[in-house]
């Protein structure tokens, strides 16, 4: 019964709230914006030409300037700060609420699985393993850090702002569904869900470039996807070949017990063709176009989101195979495969990285560097390489969460993505010129960061496995990546600011989850503690030897 | 029904659902294109509905009738009315431009004569590449599979060529029908809540891509793909 509320409770609560966001907002006063307070106007939304905005009801008054740029003089700042932080309304609440209900639900199945092994509900459809529990901790942190400190986008009206929150929330919902499911088919339909409802995050703001973004993505990932299907109708044939019968030959578990039967020439193109499709999610080379575009376009927590944990939760999908094809094909085919992958991305980042000119591109770039860190530890696939890699993959999402937040801060304080046109940050900002300082050094492996941890372990088990030539590759790449992601931040963050004026503040409200999200962060480079026993286990599936 | 007769018919099927596709390809004006889509559509439930009535299993017709009415109905329709959705009155210097060329794919990327010979290629990779599949169960199904193969490959291939919003829609339903096909010729389709909804996914993606086709227009003046230019490295 506990177990049954525990699993449906991370599709469900989410699920509920987006329902009753679509139908009950109508009538919810629009929502003023959070702002960091300063003089400079933030980016002009484009106007576009004939694209009215979409009906709703009005602005109530008593919200001034809530859609217009904020030119209010240098000494309004603080009381603004603090006025904006009062006016938000309960659905911001709620979708913290309903992030944190998430994150209790994994807590709550992390007890129970490390106790009682597995938990299922609903038959064969959702399934919750140590790895899935793992994964949904991951979401369940990232949300709530996205969602509490996040700037979202500027909304027109009070239906662009109904709009975001259902989405969010049912993005949220699918999240869940892609962790939890068991059965093959329904993670993808989850994936694939995903996909369609982050089209619509991505051109929320509606300019040239996010309709540009949003077709790019939609286009990229739908195909890739369909690639992923194919190789999943193809796995399901060779299982049914193998005796496993209709209704068992998609279910996980039954399929990785009966791998060995699997025939190895279409279990190999089958899970070939998942590597490139949810490869394409996970932003991995070579469908990884779309990505740059989508994450410097989409609302800053929706970056944070996909890029903390929609990509890894399609790799985590891409894991389930691996162990399929591990155990019909040997590990061969995956590592090679794999690490084939995670080297051409990695040089594509590298290069890419170095000669970025936008800091949102920029961290953009960064993810796919650790996505690529994190398929080299599934490649290697020995047990302190998956053990590495799942603290990758939290270590990452907590991070670059931080680090895309801060980002969309700052993109409203000074109205430019361009790297060249801030200077001086942590004189002008200091609060969240630290936050994005800490959060960059985080990305680049520093202690006491959970990514040095995870790295450290990555290149010990990549030269214990006889993986020295690609691990050493893969070491003078990052060493590329970090030049040109830590020269790039310094010029952002030092020197003096352009103007003389008093800095500018950030909430408490948004900088406590900022700090909470860096120290969570530190804390996983320091030790587990409670989830030793979780990771070990989780380990053990994903390595699936 | 007799073997011979299920064989030719199943075959006559395939070859039909195969020639959509290619010729997809070469014709270019946008509506004949998704009338072709449409034809395409039938061929596959023509499919299902030949698989289920050899095998007995009166549930593959079901799902051959939820076939024909979403990929040879809805889709079409869909994109369909995306094509005839009124021109913004937006930007009054593309106007005069994009009007005319609204309905055509006029600059792919690949020409005719190149894309049909790209499309025989990809027919014969596909061949090549089904073989461990048709090995491993050799029945007059399975060794169709290649035209499954066939499509999912004309599809990628249209998606990548084609410079138009609607063609590019087109080439990822394309795929979609290959999958479908697969998963028939393979194993009489996938479980029947797979595919409940990866239909319902494959619709709302179609949905979300027609919004954003509006919205292109809206923004861009046009839905050509070399106009989306915002985004570059440098």
């Amino acid at each position: 019964m506990v177990t049954l509320a525990l699993l449906t409770g991370p599709i469900a609560v989410p699920l509920a709230v987006s329902g009753a966001r679509a139908l009950g907002g109508v009538t919810v006063r629009s929502r003023p914006r959070r702002r960091v307070r300063v003089p400079a106007a933030p980016r002009p939304v484009a106007a576009l030409p004939g694209g009215g905005p979409a009906p709703g009801p009005p602005p109530p008054a008593g919200l001034p300037d809530a859609g217009l740029p904020d030119t209010g003089p240098p000494d309004s700042a603080l009381p603004a700060v603090r006025d904006g932080a009062v006016r938000r309304d309960g659905w911001e609440a709620a979708g913290v609420l309903c992030a944190l209900t998430v994150l209790a639900c994994a807590a709550g199945l992390a007890v129970t699985v490390t106790r009682h092994g597995p938990a299922t509900a609903y038959g064969r459809l959702l399934r919750a393993d140590a790895l899935s529990v793992w994964m949904l901790l991951a979401v369940g942190a990232v949300a709530t850090l996205a969602l509490a400190a996040g700037p979202r986008g500027p909304d027109r009206d009070a239906a662009a702002a109904r709009r975001y929150d259902v989405l969010v929330h049912a993005l949220l919902a699918t999240l869940g569904l892609a962790v939890l499911a068991a059965n093959l088919g329904v993670l993808w339909i989850a994936i694939e869900a995903t996909t369609i409802l982050t089209a619509f995050l991505v051109g929320h703001r509606r300019t040239r470039a996010c309709v540009e973004a949003a077709w790019k993505y939609m286009v990229i990932c739908s195909a890739g996807i369909a690639l992923a299907l194919l190789g999943t109708v193809l796995i399901y044939y060779a299982a049914r070949q193998a005796g496993v019968p209709e209704a068992l030959a998609l279910d996980w578990p039954t399929l990785a017990r009966r791998a060995g039967g699997l025939d190895p020439a279409v279990t190999r193109l089958g899970t070939g063709l998942v590597v490139l499709g949810f490869g394409a999610k996970a932003g991995l080379a070579p469908l990884h176009a779309w990505l740059p575009d989508t994450y410097g376009q989409a609302p800053a927590p929706v970056a944070a989101l996909m890029s903390g944990v929609l990509s890894s939760v399609a790799f985590a999908g891409l894991l389930r195979y691996k162990v399929i094809a591990d155990a019909a094909l040997g590990p061969a085919w995956s590592c090679a495969l794999l690490t084939g992958t995670a080297l051409l991305t990695l040089a594509l980042a590298a290069a890419l990285l170095l000669a970025q000119r936008d800091y949102r591109r920029m961290l953009a770039y960064s993810s796919m560097e650790h996505m690529s860190l994190i398929a080299l530890g599934a490649a290697v696939g020995t047990p302190l390489a998956a053990s590495a890699m799942l603290l990758h993959i939290l270590g990452h999402g907590l991070a670059k969460t931080v680090a895309f937040c801060a980002a969309g801060h700052l993109e409203r304080l000074r109205g430019t993505t361009r790297i060249g046109r801030v200077r001086g940050l942590l004189a002008e900002a200091p609060v969240l010129g630290t936050a994005l300082a800490l959060a960059v050094l985080a990305l680049l492996g520093l202690p006491p960061s959970g990514l040095f941890a995870a790295e450290l372990g990555l290149v010990r088990a990549g030269f214990a496995a006889g993986m020295g030539w690609s691990t050493g590759a893969a070491l003078v790449l990052l060493l590329t990546a970090f030049a040109a992601l830590g020269t790039r931040t310094a010029r952002m963050l030092l020197g003096p600011p352009p103007a003389p004026r008093p800095p500018a503040r950030l909430g408490a409200r948004t900088a406590l989850p900022l700090l909470a999200g860096l120290l969570l962060c530190a804390a996983l480079g320091v030790g587990t503690g409670p989830l030793t026993g979780l990771l070990a286990s989780a380990a053990e599936i994903a390595g699936g030897r | 029904m007799g073997d011979t007769l299920y064989t030719q018919l199943l075959d006559l099927a395939c070859g039909a659902f195969l020639l959509a596709a290619v010729v997809v390809l070469w014709l270019r004006q946008l509506a004949s294109i998704v009338r072709v889509f449409a034809l395409q559509g039938v061929a596959l439930a023509a499919v299902a509905a030949l698989l289920g009535a050899h095998e007995g299993r009166w549930e593959l017709l079901a799902v051959a009738v939820g076939i024909a009415l979403l990929r040879a109905g809805l889709l079409p329709h869909l994109v369909r009315r995306a094509l005839s959705a009124p021109a913004w009155p937006a930007h009054p210097g593309h106007h005069y431009e994009e009007d005319v060329s609204e309905a055509r794919e006029t600059r792919p990327l690949v020409n005719v004569a190149a894309s049909l010979l790209s499309a025989a290629l990809l027919t014969l990779l596909s061949y090549a590449v089904a073989r461990p599949l048709v090995e491993l169960n050799p029945t007059p199904a399975t060794r169709a599979l290649p035209v499954g193969l066939a499509v999912v490959l004309t599809g990628f291939f249209t998606l990548v060529t084609r410079r138009r919003a609607l063609a590019q829609v087109v080439g990822f339903l394309l795929m979609d029908n290959g999958i479908t096909a697969v998963a028939f010729l393979a194993a009489s389709g996938v479980p029947l809540i797979v595919e409940l909804g990866v239909s319902f996914d494959v619709l709302l993606a179609v949905l979300v891509l027609r919004i954003l086709t509006t919205r292109m227009r809206a923004a861009f003046g046009g839905t050509g793909i070399d106009d989306l230019r915002e985004l570059r490295e440098w």
